[in-house]
């Protein structure tokens, strides 16, 4: 091999930490415990089963030595390169300077030993699974890369060699540093927010789903467990009202304490800062890592969202628009969270501090323009028409069938519900245009506003159904590389729609628009000075 | 970038009296056949199953309940394939700009979709079996956003392909990674 003309050493194609030896078995083991299980049971009745568990187990570390052997990566001054896969060789090359988010993950594992996980994302959504993931290199050095992979205008180190020379990488780089300015930093009053975000409800499923599956795996009956047993008598003896009561208080108990753990475990240690190198970063867990970096001018917006329980308590949680981050389902551990569940006023100030624009104030939390009349009355339809067919039916069935007149009774229940539901999905909806960011709020159950810096705007999308065009409504969806991929605008006048889209982009609709037709001729007055203040 | 635009102010003279127009360009008028065609496989599928449970089935206790449904079938059929090709024809257009490329379809709910050329990140043109058959083309313009991808359906396959070349010079000369 002939040496390169230029002064660089030909960089190395490195291995993971030889210490991912001892992750990967124990992390396949777990995986595979459900099967080990199993084969372990079904060997035990033909009196063999040690010795296929023991195979399985060789098999298993067999792998995960071969995975540690395939994997090599390598980083030069302008390209990423991971290849991957034994059987079946993969690899990955990224430009070192397409890199928009470098997050660093501390799995427990990770932690006992010194080591860290890189994931590195270069601005393609993300859709495909792992891309650029480099699990396992030792703690400091994965530091190390994130602030040099992200702070590429200082010198670089050279990132062959384990431990950059110190010279090479400024102060500011590599350390948490003085000049770090920081937004936001747990406060741990604000676990009292954790029973309202219905995480602990997803993990009680989460854990008895679990436990089913392993009762299953191992082929115990259920019904011969001991408390399983004494439970049983417990319901035979107690009247069924106190019986509900005691269920209610039990479950509630076991989420509350479920929640409070996850929101402990998720956000402990949380902190929000700005580094002067032009990124957040965001570090946050309690037995898990996870240190996040998000480049500026990655950052199209926020997105702050208030479940119901949760905006009954006063509270939200907030999320990065950014591109380059995963979304949607999963976004949690995909690491776009910008704050955990705290108080409103809290997360608004945040937000104003994490975008950048001359208005954040009104962005934040100022009053949103409502939408007209026929947009509470489509809401309240569709709301309320699926539950009055609900209702007519167990009416019918009541009158013609003789069912019980309390399906009747309790669905008429239902629609008064619905009823609300609809009215305050439109008291929810409202957009605003202030100082480069679209706002737009919507939904109910769980209400959302989004702030989008209207330059990461990148086209949109008008809808209308037929129902909509009978009230003289529109749908409009500004479309964006961050984020969700595009934010809605539902149900607005056509004029409405053709003023915000023309303002947050300015010129792109203009070769199509044409007067309206005639309607209303009202004589144009002198126009009227632009009006400061918003109201409703 | 504008500055922060009163969002309750009296809307100004000029906005308010604007609406968005049609798209300029109809799509190839082959497409009413080759929409007919497309639909009337679906609906002679549904009619041929309905006739074979007729002739082959023991219907005898209900038959007259069958032979309703295959009625309403051919008359429901007969109404959607008369007018769903011609409004949709009627509805799906496109445009291009010097700065803009804009896209209505649908029949009974339509959309419209409008994307800069300076954010087009990819231009592609595919045409399926049927649609080679009546020298048919899609053209789909996507951007960073995978929201947005503009789709125009039923393009003449020349039409196609000019737009397709001149979508592609455009999009080559202007630089970024338009996100």
């Amino acid at each position: 091999m002939t040496p390169p003309p230029v002064p660089l050493v030909e960089v190395p194609w490195r291995r993971l930490s030889p210490r991912m030896l001892l992750i990967h078995p124990v992390r396949e083991v777990i995986r595979f415990i459900p099967a080990l299980l199993g084969v372990f049971l079904a060997g035990r009745s033909s009196g063999q089963g040690h010795w296929w568990s023991l195979a399985g187990l060789a098999v298993v570390l067999v792998v995960s030595v071969m995975r540690w052997i395939s994997t090599r990566f390598q980083i030069t001054e302008d390209q990423i390169s991971l290849t991957t896969g034994l059987v079946r060789r993969r690899t990955i090359a990224a430009p070192a300077d397409r890199v928009r988010t470098v997050d660093v993950t501390e799995h427990a594992l990770h932690r006992v030993l010194g080591l860290a996980k890189v994931s590195i994302g270069t601005g393609t959504s993300d859709r495909k699974r792992d891309g650029l993931v480099l699990d396992g290199l030792p703690t400091a050095e994965a530091r190390a890369l994130r602030a040099e992979l992200l702070h590429r205008r200082q010198p670089t180190a050279r990132p062959g060699q384990p431990h950059p020379p110190a010279t090479a990488v400024p102060a500011a780089a590599s350390h948490r540093d003085v000049d770090e300015v920081e937004l936001l930093k747990l406060d741990p009053s604000w676990v009292r927010f954790a029973p309202f975000t219905l995480s602990g409800f997803v993990t009680a499923l989460a854990v008895a789903g679990f436990a089913w599956n392993i009762l299953n795996q191992a082929q115990v009956n259920a019904g011969q467990l001991g408390p399983v047993q004494s439970a049983s008598r417990h319901l035979r003896d107690t009247p069924l009202w106190l019986l509900v009561v005691q269920l209610g208080i039990g479950v509630l108990l076991i989420i509350t304490v479920l929640s409070i753990v996850g929101y402990l475990l998720a956000f402990w240690n949380f902190r929000l800062s700005r580094h002067p190198g032009g990124t957040l970063q965001i570090t946050r867990g309690l037995i898990t890592t996870r240190a996040t970096s998000i480049e500026d001018r990655r950052l199209r917006g926020a997105y702050l969202s208030e479940p119901i329980l949760l905006r009954a308590v006063g509270g939200a949680r907030m999320t990065a628009i950014a591109t380059g981050l995963r979304v949607g389902r999963g976004s949690e551990r995909g690491g776009t969270v910008l704050a955990p569940p705290a108080p409103k006023r809290r997360i608004q100030q945040v937000a104003a501090a994490v975008l950048h624009g001359p208005e954040m104030a009104r962005v934040v939390s100022g009053e949103l323009r409502q939408h007209g009349r026929n947009a509470r009355r489509r809401r309240l339809i569709r709301a309320v028409a699926p539950c009055s067919v609900i209702a007519l039916g167990f009416a019918a069935l009541w009158w013609w069938a003789q069912w019980s007149g309390w399906l009747a009774l309790a669905s008429l229940v239902l629609l008064a519900a619905s009823a609300v539901l609809g009215l305050d999905r439109y008291r929810s909806l409202g957009h605003a245009l202030h100082g480069g960011y679209l706002v737009t709020r919507y939904g109910s159950l769980d209400r959302r506003r989004a702030m989008i810096d209207t330059d990461g705007i990148i086209g949109w999308n008008l809808r209308e159904t037929i129902f909509q065009r009978r009230l003289g409504l529109i749908s409009v969806a500004a479309t964006t590389a961050a984020g969700r991929q595009s934010y809605g605008l539902t149900d607005l006048e056509p004029d409405e729609a053709i003023r915000v889209a023309r303002a947050a982009t300015p010129g792109l609709l203009e070769p199509f628009l044409v007067p309206a037709e005639p309607v209303s001729q009202r004589p144009v007055l002198a126009r009227s000075p632009r009006a400061s203040s918003s109201s409703r | 970038m504008t500055d922060s635009l009163p969002v309750s102010a009296p809307p100004d003279g000029l906005a308010r009296g604007l609406r968005l127009r049609d798209p300029a360009n109809l799509v190839s008028s082959r497409a009413i056949s080759f929409w007919t065609v497309r639909a009337g496989i679906g609906w002679l599928a549904l009619g041929a199953l309905q006739v074979i449970i007729l002739i082959f089935a023991d219907t005898s206790s209900h038959r007259s309940v069958y032979e309703i449904v295959l009625a309403v079938t051919v008359l429901v059929a007969g109404v959607h394939l008369s007018v769903m090709p011609r409004w949709r024809y009627r509805v799906h257009r496109w445009e291009l700009t010097g700065t803009a490329c804009y896209a209505q379809s649908g029949w009974i709910t339509r959309q419209r979709r409008i994307a800069p050329l300076s954010r087009i990140q990819t231009v592609d043109s595919e045409r399926g079996p049927l649609e080679q058959l009546f020298s048919l083309a899609n053209v789909t313009v996507t951007t960073a956003s995978a929201a947005g991808p503009i789709k125009i359906r039923g393009l003449d396959a020349g039409v196609a392909d000019r737009l397709v070349d001149e979508l592609t010079t455009i999009t080559s000369a202007s630089t970024g990674d338009a996100t």
